[in-house]
């Protein structure tokens, strides 16, 4: 034990922020990202339309089966042969992302919309509203607030998976880490740090979905 | 102003509905009535088009439901629906339950659709429970609310499946009470209920189904007077009691 040193972890604070705050807005943009798109999708699935049902069918199997950090690697090297210019690793990164969950994202919402009782559906097509207001107004706020405990799990998932950005050489919260661990030849010290800090955001994001869910079943 | 001509209607092989013509003249009120299973609901479902029929023809006020290119959402939007379980929606307060249609599909103005709201709130006595949601009322308000909601559409017909049959005994009667005086200012109505009660005060018909055929379809007294078949009167002989 006497050999540690945790000075090192203070004296590069800032340098791991960085790190940190890359990782939380990639976590908050792509879960945004991912629950949007996610929903569409998942509407597509259920709209009854085949060729819509289809695609969003296909595409959500399709991201399943293959490993997130292929889908980053792909955008990184994809997107700036498709627009003719790069736009970053943060941006590529992001789009892979977004992409990615969206497939899960649809997958906890096409539950949630079917957990909304069908009479509820039928409460507003007897008012006279049509498909598209009904999943607006009375579908999707329900099927939201049902989901939201998994949603929630969802993101405690992405925000450790942001780690692998590393690979497209972006500098989040585990990359930063690593540098300085390396650079200061302190890793015992600095893994310990980290693994301390996905702990207690993940820990926290846990006891949040525990508490919301205890006050939904009520 | 609801004519039902010779419907059937199948799920799969089994068929729920069988031949059923009937229909209400405006201002009338039929009561259904028929053991569980018997196609009650699915008919009157039919009435607004929520279930399609592959055989017949329903019309309502001269438009017809069941035709290919009917414009279902502006029949419906004509039509009210009360349901066994109120299917208020749980994430909005009472006043925006009663506001969404009429401003979505009515086109009503804010303004417009609360003083609407608030009129109708009053007449089902409920308008000291505007800002609530549907999870801090007892069912018999939330029926009430929910015939608010139909009301607030303006409809010409309204069509009620089973509206007391969720409730504790305690309510039945605020909500009847509410229906009657509906049916005594003359508005057409369809009502699914075991409520014979009501079927004796209010009702012009009553009409009997039993495995998806209308089995009795006469004036209110005749048929519990003297029902002609040993269905409905073996059901009456449950239902009353006896
Ligand atoms: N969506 C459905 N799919 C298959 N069968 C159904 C469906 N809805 C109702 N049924 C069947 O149709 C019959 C009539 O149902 P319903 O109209 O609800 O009867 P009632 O309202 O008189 O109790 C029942 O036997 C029921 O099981
Ligand atoms: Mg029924």
């Amino acid at each position: 034990m006497a050999d540690f040193d945790f000075n090192v972890i203070w004296s590069s604070l800032p340098f791991l922020w960085q790190g940190l705050q890359l990782s939380l807005w990639l976590t908050f943009l792509s879960i945004i990202g991912g629950i949007v798109l996610g929903t569409l999708l998942a509407l597509a699935r259920l709209s009854g339309i085949l060729p819509l049902s289809l695609i969003a069918a296909t595409y959500v199997n399709l991201i399943r089966s293959v490993p997130l950090i292929l889908v980053i690697f792909w955008f990184y090297f994809l997107v700036p042969l498709v627009l003719g210019r790069p736009i970053g690793s943060f941006y590529s990164a992001l789009i892979a992302f977004v992409l990615f969950e969206a497939a899960y994202y649809s997958e906890i919402m096409r539950a949630g919309i079917q957990s909304v009782k069908r009479g509820q559906i039928h409460a507003g097509q007897s008012t006279g509203l049509n498909y598209w207001q009904i999943q607006r107004y009375v579908v999707l706020p329900q099927a939201f607030r049902n989901m939201i405990p998994i949603l929630v799990t969802q993101g405690i998932i992405l925000f450790q998976d942001t780690s692998l950005v590393f690979v497209v050489s972006l500098r989040d919260f585990m990359t930063a880490s690593s540098i300085v661990a390396r650079t200061e030849g302190r890793l015992v010290e600095m893994y310990l740090f980290a693994a301390v800090v996905y702990f207690v955001i993940c820990f926290s994001g846990s006891m949040l979905v525990r508490s919301l869910k205890s006050r939904m079943s009520t | 102003m609801i004519s039902i001509e010779n419907i059937s209607k199948w799920y799969g092989d089994f068929r729920v509905l069988s031949n059923c013509t009937t229909s209400v003249r405006k201002g009338e009120v039929v009561v259904v009535c028929g053991p569980s299973g018997s196609g009650k609901s699915t008919l009157i479902k039919c009435v607004n088009g929520l279930e399609p029929v592959q055989e017949g023809k329903i019309t309502v006020d001269g438009d017809e439901v069941t035709a290919k290119r009917a414009n279902l959402t502006a029949l419906r939007s004509r039509i009210g629906m009360v349901f066994q379980h109120f299917e208020l929606y749980p994430h909005m307060s009472v006043l925006e339950n009663l506001c969404l249609a009429q401003e979505k599909v009515l086109g009503r103005g804010r303004k417009e659709a609360v003083v609407r709201a608030e009129k109708l709130l009053t007449r089902v006595g409920m308008e000291d429970h505007a800002k609530k949601y549907p999870s801090q009322l007892s069912g018999g308000q939330q029926q009430r609310i929910a015939i608010a909601r139909s009301l607030a559409m303006d409809p010409i017909a309204m069509l009620f499946d089973e509206p007391t049959s969720a409730l504790d005994p305690e309510m039945i009667k605020e909500v009847l009470d509410v229906m009657i005086e509906l049916a005594q200012e003359g508005m057409t109505m369809m009502v699914v209920t075991h409520e014979m009660g009501f079927a004796r005060k209010v009702a012009d018909r009553v009409i009997f189904m039993d495995e998806g055929a209308i089995v009795e379809d006469r004036p209110t007294n005749d048929f519990f007077d003297n029902p002609e078949s040993e269905r409905a009167e073996d059901f009456l002989s449950k239902i009353l009691g006896h």
